[in-house]
């Protein structure tokens, strides 16, 4: 059966609902929560700070490290097991490189600023909804950074090309499935983090990466908005010690 | 031609574009791309003439040489004293720069200060890799006793302290306490327990809402109603 329709409903270019929120974690430097369809994440991001042990530090400049981990009830238990584990360790390595390009670690040498991202719910593409988290909340800490980054995967779906593959997309059993998860910074019109797990030509690759860079490119603009809305507040003299930093 | 693409006072993202064109020139907080002007922090835009530059709302304490902080005392060294000083990099305060006193070699150094102890000192120096340097020589520095201390945002302190101290004075006058404002987001306090806490309560207002236009008046309300408030019990 040719895949003709997305299962639920969306165009092929049309991402999942995107919610997005800043200043999550109250004790954190910074923090953000980015929930795509059903994929929740939560970032927190403290430093820059210390770093042990010693040899770990970088006398010319910072270090960004990011730790991401599926919280134990967290899937549908069918595919991955959560935890820590081969994967979670690559994750945490793929989006440390996806950010790096836009953080300025030269200010604080011998320093680290950590990030931690951590998912409560996931129905695929967690690591690109983690990478959104986490550049929103290095923002909210404060870091110097390019740009914020954006990140959703594309690929395709039997012969259609799709942005931002769902769990029953993903484990699509009527046809040939790739998943590209990427990551853009579109002030710099490149791409931070490309991986594929399937098959896809290269027409359909240049396809897909094109509707990446749109799909990205509005769901910075959704991360700028939440960042901005973090300081619309409230006023009046009434309601004095409400929660904020 | 240049153009101004946000309104000044506006709070900007990091990859914003601010300004197009070669007219203006970027300060702190910003970046030239190609023509254009973009902030490379979150923060307050700034615009004065031709210079554009992002305040900082938000971020960890970084040492510069000259400011004033409060730092606790972390471990007792050879010839002197380590001090967290609430960013990325701890300090060292010598015995020389302690204290006026002859400090006797090999003397026990916990006679001066102790770990836990908080002093307001001054920043003599730091280098590029941020080792820094301090004194509590000078008016104004000591060892803090009593009192509180409490943590805010270091960006907002510039807007806690005020326009030549003004913010803090008003806060002191109204309340009674004493404060000291550490540049690196650290804030002591001393009075009566019930004016601490309407102080403590008021630095945490502006700390909130510090990037919002008529910031004094409403400090100023504010204090004069949790004063009637008092004073009606």
């Amino acid at each position: 059966m040719p895949y003709t329709k997305r299962q639920d409903g969306r165009a092929f270019d049309e991402t999942r609902e995107i919610e997005a929120k800043v200043g999550v974690i109250k004790r954190a430097d910074g923090s953000a929560y980015f929930r795509i369809g059903k994929t929740v994440a939560y970032a927190a991001v403290y430093g820059p700070r210390d770093l042990y042990p010693k040899f770990l530090q970088n006398p010319t400049e910072g270090v960004l490290r990011c730790n991401y981990n599926m919280m134990p009830f967290s899937g549908s238990g069918e595919r991955v097991r959560p935890g820590a584990n081969r994967r979670a360790k690559e994750i945490s390595l793929v989006t440390e490189k996806a950010l790096t390009p836009v953080v300025d670690l030269k200010q604080f040498p011998n320093a680290v600023v950590d990030v931690f991202i951590e998912l409560p719910q996931t129905d695929a593409g967690s690591r690109c909804a983690g990478i959104c988290a986490a550049s929103m909340a290095l923002a909210d800490a404060g870091i110097t950074m390019k740009d914020l980054v954006g990140a959703v995967s594309v690929g395709r779906v039997d012969d259609k090309i799709v942005v931002d593959l769902d769990y029953s997309e993903e484990s699509y059993e009527g046809g040939p499935v790739a998943d590209i998860p990427t990551a853009y910074i579109p002030t710099m019109d490149k791409f931070s983090l490309l991986q594929m797990d399937g098959r896809i030509s290269k027409e359909q690759l240049t396809e897909a990466l094109e509707m990446a860079k749109k799909a990205c490119t509005r769901i910075v603009e959704e991360q700028r908005k939440a960042l901005k809305a973090k300081f619309d507040i409230d006023v009046s003299n009434e309601g004095g010690d409400s929660d904020g930093q | 031609m240049g153009e101004l693409k946000l309104e000044n006072k506006s709070i900007v993202v990091p990859g914003e574009e601010i300004a197009t064109g070669m007219d203006y020139i970027p300060g702190s907080g910003t970046y030239r791309l190609g023509e254009g002007i973009r902030a490379n922090r979150l923060g307050l835009l700034s615009v004065t003439g031709r210079a554009v530059k992002v305040i900082p709302l938000s971020g960890k304490y970084i040492p510069k040489k000259g400011d004033l902080i409060i730092c606790r005392v972390i471990d007792i060294l050879m010839t002197g004293w380590r001090l967290d000083t609430n960013s990325a990099y701890s300090a060292v305060l010598p015995l020389r720069d302690a204290t006026t006193e002859f400090i006797q070699k090999g003397a026990d150094l916990t006679k001066w200060f102790k770990i836990g102890d908080y002093l307001s000192a001054k920043i003599v120096n730091v280098t590029s890799q941020f080792l820094v340097d301090i004194t509590t020589k000078g008016p104004g520095l000591r060892k803090l006793e009593g009192g509180r201390i409490i943590k805010v945002n270091p960006s907002k302190v510039p807007r806690i302290i005020g326009k030549q101290g003004s913010m803090v004075s008003l806060i002191k006058e109204q309340t009674g306490c004493r404060i000291v404002v550490g540049q690196n987001g650290l804030i002591w306090l001393q009075g009566d327990p019930k004016d601490e806490l309407i102080a403590v309560e008021t630095i945490r207002k502006i700390e909130r809402e510090s990037h919002i236009q008529g910031l004094t008046d409403r400090v100023k309300a504010f204090l004069e109603e949790k004063k009637k408030e008092m004073t009606g019990e």
